[in-house]
């Protein structure tokens, strides 16, 4: 099963190469890497995923927090979270018929359409990673010409974020839950 | 306000961080910084080549317990450190590595002596940096040192680009936490305390595993108490050599490949293993799946990442040693172990018939009778720093190293010509004591260029070169489990004690009994360096390290030297680890 880490780190030179050259020395499975800024200057934010049945998370985190530029880690599986994916697909118009299809699709996924050729589409859709999967589905009938993702970004809802203890308390929002809910709705 | 040069700069931090002695050589990538060094009164040692430099930095922090500094110039220099990186790394050293670069406007375009060494150390060091801005210097070495012995200590490299070294800025000393806060040492949680002390309270046949990091956590004495108020008998490891008195009734010797059959017997054994400071080395547990079987597992160390790694552990404390320890030894009860200790007993007694030191030898001399004569000589309050390879496993066994005294030997990354430049460090870093090299002629010579180095600082290391005329171990796995086909292991050497002579070094050849007796007692009267040469067996049982646990076996299938025939024994002294 997967596991999905969020390490906070110093945005320095060499930071990434830091925690890749870990993963690879330890022989450690990763699923997906972001790096992203933060809502603070000078501090990074990694999204990590693991492959659980081949890579021991706990290990990842506490060979992790030995780096020193990483601040903080956490294993957010089991907290109520939103995690998203973001992916740009390219598809194949072949005909007026597969044009509004492909634009149905879109709307039915809530996804975005970022740009529009004579010959080809291009939709943004951010959502749970299942729900990119069915979309990427449900378009590869017309040709899927090309596509890029993010990778898994997360965020544990309510009030106290990670980074801040897994001890804190938590207060989770009413609004439903991400991958327990609808697939469709992201 | 003060206005100083990068290369001053790197002088007046390390003074304030107390340093008193440096390893290095200099090159065009580091001339700068070596220029100010004499007006700030460190003590720069000349080594012949990088990797000493950091080796012997290494020596000085084991000896010292402070932190080791190692100099190099860019390129070949910095790479040539690092295998005494990888080294310190391995056995949890604090060194301070300081490279020099090409300037910063050169960087990346392959100019003369340039090699990414932030790079190529990523994955050895603790942390490292390039520094490209002058007035970030003085902060990075204060982290710097920081890093390397705070929480498990390590080595940090430090890379200069020459610009750098010659800049001058106002300096301004850094106070406090600067770019890097150390973590707060980790201390024990209750609930894991609670639960560790509940398996002590229920044990019948516990043992203590000690390490290094009960040397580096400063718990020996914390230890000690533990094993009496518990009656518990204590294994060590081979870097945890020092941690317990070798003379006291519950001491077992060093465990694992080449350990002692009351350690490994007992651990098998135990029902309870309460690990300290150690990480389960493959060398030290033998067959993973088959150890210890019996026992739940206490481990307490202050590397989180160190905890059910290899070995699954039943408390596993994360915590600095000392307080932890401290804390169970204050809440378990009192006991007893009286047949438990009774039957370690009997296991050493039981190896005692299979001790080389009970054979009178006849000619030349196996080796483990050199080792105990220079412990009989120094009474185990010598500083024994080993090289790699058999001498190192005869110098494991018969040399009892009292209670925190120093024995320095390459563990982890098991490097040979680690012997002689760990020995120059060692003895810089403590000038009043006797300071050993046991080392073998395979090792010796991939840094005997440090001869040299030991007469231009006339540091007086006694060097015991046990010469079997071949790469020993790998000569004895040869026999033992390649159909005693000797591929590329018989040495032709030269004469060393000619070369330790050309050198200016004091230098004795050895072969049998009384003559080493002398040669020990002569090089401890000479002031000075000194070298003896020990011609040692080279065929048969007697050059083999016994007893020996084979690659894949438990730990206590341990393969024995055949017992000593009646008659032709010499009554082992009880004091001896074997």
């Amino acid at each position: 099963m997967d596991r999905t880490l969020i390490a906070t780190v110093a945005d320095r030179p060499g930071v990434l190469n830091r925690v890749a050259s870990l993963f690879r020395r330890r022989a450690f499975n990763i699923e997906s890497l972001t790096v992203g800024h933060t809502e603070r200057t000078g501090i990074s934010r990694m999204t990590i995923v693991v492959d659980g049945r081949r890579t021991d998370a706990g290990k990842v985190a506490q060979n992790l927090e030995k780096l020193v530029d990483v601040i903080d880690v956490e294993d957010i599986t089991d907290r109520p979270a939103v995690l998203h994916d973001l992916a740009l697909i390219k598809v194949r118009i072949s005909s007026r018929e597969a044009r509004s299809e492909i634009l149905r699709i879109a709307d039915s996924f809530q996804a975005r359409l970022v740009d529009m050729c004579p010959r080809t589409a291009m939709l943004e859709i951010a959502g749970s990673e299942r729900k990119i999967d069915t979309v990427v589905e449900a378009l590869r009938a017309h040709g899927v010409l090309e596509m890029v993702r993010t990778g898994r970004v997360a965020m544990v809802r309510g009030e106290v974020g990670s980074g801040d203890g897994a001890s804190s308390p938590v207060t989770p929002c009413k609004s439903g839950t991400e991958e327990g809910g609808n697939p469709w709705q992201g | 306000m003060m206005r100083k040069t990068g290369a001053e700069i790197v002088w007046e931090m390390l003074r304030r961080e107390g340093v008193e002695v440096v390893f290095g050589i200099p090159g065009g990538g580091i001339m700068h910084t070596y220029h100010p060094r004499r007006d700030y009164g460190i003590h720069h040692v000349l080594v012949r080549h990088e990797q000493s430099a950091a080796h012997a930095a290494d020596g000085y922090a084991r000896a010292s317990g402070r932190v080791g500094v190692a100099i190099a110039t860019s390129g070949p220099g910095a790479t040539n450190l690092v295998t005494g990186i990888a080294t310190a790394m391995m056995d949890s050293s604090p060194i301070v590595c300081i490279t020099g670069q090409v300037g910063t406007s050169v960087l990346g375009t392959d100019a003369f002596q340039e090699a990414d060494i932030t790079g190529i150390t990523l994955p050895i060091t603790k942390h490292n940096y390039l520094v490209t801005d002058v007035d970030e210097l003085a902060a990075t070495i204060h982290d710097a040192f920081r890093i390397a012995r705070s929480g498990r200590p390590g080595p940090v490299l430090i890379d200069l680009p020459s610009d750098v070294q010659r800049a001058e800025t106002e300096f301004v000393p850094p106070k406090g936490a600067t770019t890097y806060t150390p973590r707060p040492l980790p201390t024990p949680g209750a609930e894991a305390i609670e639960r560790a002390v509940e398996l002590i309270d229920r044990a019948h046949r516990p043992v203590v595993l000690a390490g290094r990091g009960v040397l580096l956590s400063g718990a020996v004495d914390e230890l000690a108490a533990f094993a009496d108020k518990t009656d518990t008998p204590v294994a060590v490891t081979l870097l945890g050599k020092g941690a317990f008195s070798p003379s006291h009734r519950r001491y077992l010797g060093m465990m694992g490949m080449h350990g002692h059959p009351a350690a490994n017997h007992a651990i098998q054994e135990a029902d309870l293993l309460i690990a300290l400071g150690m990480r389960f080395d493959d060398r030290v547990i033998g067959n993973p799946t088959m150890y210890a079987l019996q026992a739940r597992k206490i481990h307490i160390d202050i590397d989180a990442a160190e905890l059910n790694k290899v070995i699954p552990i039943d408390v596993a404390v994360h915590s600095d040693l000392r307080p932890a320890l401290a804390e169970i030894t204050d809440r378990v009860r009192p006991k007893r172990h009286e047949e438990w200790v009774d039957r370690t007993e009997r296991w050493r007694a039981q190896s005692r018939a299979h001790d080389l030191l009970r054979h009178r030898p006849n000619g030349a001399l196996p080796a483990p009778h050199i080792v105990h004569e220079i412990f009989a000589a120094t009474g185990g309050e010598a500083v024994i720093v080993t090289d790699v390879g058999q001498n190192q496993m005869w110098a494991a066994q018969y040399y009892a190293t009292e209670c925190a005294r120093p024995f320095v030997s390459s563990g982890g990354l098991g490097t040979m010509g680690f012997g002689l430049p760990a020995a120059i460090g060692a003895q810089l870093a403590r000038p009043d004591d006797e300071v050993w090299a046991i080392v073998g002629d395979g090792g010796f010579q991939m840094s005997l260029h440090e001869l040299a180095t030991l007469v231009q600082e006339d540091l007086p290391v006694r060097i015991a070169l046990i010469n079997n005329h071949c790469l020993g171990m790998v000569r004895q796995w040869q026999t033992m489990f390649y159909d005693g086909r000797h591929e590329a292991t018989d040495l032709v050497n030269p004469d060393f004690v000619r070369l330790a002579d050309a050198y200016g070094i004091e230098a004795h050849r050895a072969a049998g009994l009384d003559a080493a007796r002398t040669a020990i007692a002569d090089a401890r009267r000479h002031r000075g360096p000194v070298l003896v040469e020990f011609e040692v067996v080279r065929e048969g049982e007697p050059s083999h390290v016994y007893p020996m646990v084979p690659a894949g076996a438990a730990l206590d299938a341990m393969i024995h030297r055949s017992p000593t025939a009646a008659g032709s024994t010499l009554e082992g002294p009880p004091w001896t680890e074997r």
